[in-house]
């Protein structure tokens, strides 16, 4: 009973979240989870609020009200570095990639939360720092290595075309081993093949345990990899459920996606 | 650090450990010490600005705390040269923590307005403060320093002082930059926003930055004292300020090495104009803006590429 209750509890709950920019209500009394390794999407027509809602989960801005709860505890209103130790990463929809650094150095960021060494220490590279140095290396290049960008390690991040540099962000927040991973439109602007690149990354994340929250606009790659679907308007949740319920729904298919004509 | 640090690093310490051997000329050395001592404020600069991107426009007067808690307090209170030394450092790092930690939860340029009035009001207590300070005619009969027994009063001795300080910092330096502390520099510098996602105490990194930057002007600051071993305000005043913020702007914002090469040539420069008279500065303005101009990214990436395009010739 006990273990039950254990496995069904939620990674991330949400409860009547609301957010205020002025008088806009960008997230409207949201309420939803996340079960641990599920691949969950967030749509929604531009302006739903979706990016805003990871803004709030991951702490840029506070909720107005409402509550957030990861693994049960309370991280609303906590500052974005703690909730990142607290094991939630992200990728931006705008890429925030550190262009002054090598796409290695990108991800090796990524380790930060994962090692220790101080200003001092460091500095004076006392006993411990090469052996950290050592295991961020090799964690980071993994990492790269699983997103297939290890070959252009040593390149400046800020040179890679658009879909590498998605890819490489989705590297970077690998690297600080979260349990929960944001992605935000990881698909937008890319070709066929490379979204048939982040699919594949995305089920592989999946694969090693992690959860996935992602915010996409294609369509066709929500419906093939998510397992539940939150269907966002005007901040205000109109659907939840798997993706073929979603799809026959009639408010999302006002909304969102359009009437679906047959052709004979 | 990398074989390429580590081989530059030797190359540096070996030709300034030999310099001495062929130039024994007091005005020459006395040169080289200068640059060691703007060099060791620089590299802290560059560690603030090149790499975590903030600006400060206050440098001079951490300069000015080190100089005259090591000049006031073996002067006037007997301290040892030590003990003032500490105090120094002790002083800047808590004045430096009064600026850094209100303006520096911030985003924006605070730092940089926050620095420019704080060197104004060091600068205007140097002045006023008559009894200890000796005000606008400053303090005088500073001793030169030693050690167990030791005496570092000549130039040659002096010089090695100041580079062999100036070589360690160094070393401190590039074992920050080549480690996770770096890396989280570099990425508050490159986007903030990634770098809190990251995980990276941005505000606790720009703090601990600016913190150790100030210090490394306070060691300036009193090897300063007791080399000239006369202190006035003017030294440390806001016209400084920005001949340091020059210096790594021209070696080259983003790193270390460039703004060793920027303290050098602007600190040399000026001795140099003087065969210009009365036009030095406008012939310095002139340089200055020829470096900006063909240089932008400063003079150690400028002579890299024409290095290169040379050998492509």
């Amino acid at each position: 009973m006990d273990k039950e209750r254990i496995v069904t509890s939620p990674l991330l709950e949400t409860s009547r979240l609301r957010k205020f920019f002025g008088g806009l209500m960008a997230v409207a009394d949201l309420s939803f989870t996340v079960m641990p390794g599920q691949i969950k999407a967030i749509i929604g027509p531009n302006g739903a609020g979706k990016t805003t809602l990871f803004n709030i989960i991951t702490g840029i801005f506070p909720p107005t009200g409402g509550t957030i709860r990861f693994k049960g505890k309370e991280i609303n209103g906590k500052k974005p570095h703690r909730i990142a130790q607290k094991g939630i990463s992200r990728t931006f929809q705008t890429v925030e990639l550190f262009g002054n650094m090598t796409v290695l150095e990108n991800v090796m960021v990524g380790r930060h939360i994962r090692s220790k060494m101080g200003l001092i220490q460091s500095g004076l590279r006392l006993p411990g720092v090469k052996r950290e140095e050592r295991s961020i290396l090799e964690t980071a290049r993994e990492k790269l290595d699983l997103v297939g960008l290890i070959q252009k390690a040593n390149e400046p991040a800020s040179g890679l075309p658009l879909g590498e540099r998605k890819i490489l962000e989705v590297a970077r927040a690998l690297a600080t081993d979260p349990e929960l991973i944001l992605l935000d439109e990881p698909a937008a602007g890319l070709n066929e093949t490379e979204m048939l690149r982040i699919a594949e990354i995305i089920r592989k994340i999946r694969k090693s345990g992690m959860t996935v929250l992602l915010v996409e606009h294609h369509m066709d790659l929500v419906m093939d990899i998510s397992d539940e679907i939150v269907v966002l308007n005007y901040g205000q949740k109109i659907a939840e459920g798997p993706p073929e319920e979603v799809k026959k729904d009639q408010k999302v298919i006002d909304a969102y996606l359009g009437v679906e004509i047959e052709y004979a | 650090m990398g074989k390429e640090n580590i081989r530059a690093l030797f190359i540096l310490t070996l030709c300034l450990g030999i310099f001495p051997l062929f130039i024994r000329s007091d005005y020459y050395l006395s040169i080289m010490i200068f640059i060691g001592i703007n060099a060791i404020t620089v590299m802290g600069l560059s560690l603030l600005m090149g790499y975590a991107g903030q600006i400060s426009l206050g440098h001079a007067a951490f300069i000015g705390i080190g100089a005259y808690c090591s000049g006031v307090l073996t002067v006037k209170f007997g301290f040892s040269i030590f003990t003032a030394f500490l105090c120094g450092l002790f002083l800047s790092a808590i004045m430096a923590m009064a600026i850094a930690i209100p303006t520096l939860k911030l985003k924006g340029h605070y730092l940089a307005v926050a620095t420019l009035g704080f060197g104004e009001i060091i600068y205007i207590i140097f002045n006023e403060l008559l009894g200890i300070t000796g005000g606008p005619s400053g303090l005088s009969g500073i001793p030169p320093i030693h050690f167990l027994g030791y005496s570092f009063k000549g130039g040659v001795r002096y010089f090695y002082l100041v580079w062999a300080v100036a070589i360690l910092l160094l070393i401190f330096s590039l074992n920050i930059i080549h480690s996770r502390i770096g890396r989280a520099l570099r990425a508050v510098h490159g986007s903030e926003i990634a770098a809190e996602a990251m995980g990276v105490n941005v505000s606790q990194f720009k703090i601990q930055v600016f913190v150790l930057s100030a210090l490394y002007a306070s060691v300036a600051g009193s090897l300063y004292a007791h080399f000239v071993t006369f202190i006035s305000p003017p030294t440390f005043g806001l016209f400084v300020s920005i001949l340091l913020l020059m210096m790594v702007v021209m070696g080259g914002g983003g790193s270390i090495w460039g703004a060793l090469l920027g303290a050098g040539i602007l600190t040399i420069l000026p001795e140099y104009l003087r065969a210009f008279k009365d036009f030095d500065i406008l012939v310095y303005g002139i340089i200055l803006m020829a470096i900006l101009l063909f240089m932008p990214e400063g003079i150690l990436k400028g002579l890299t590429v024409l290095v290169k395009w040379i050998k492509r010739e």
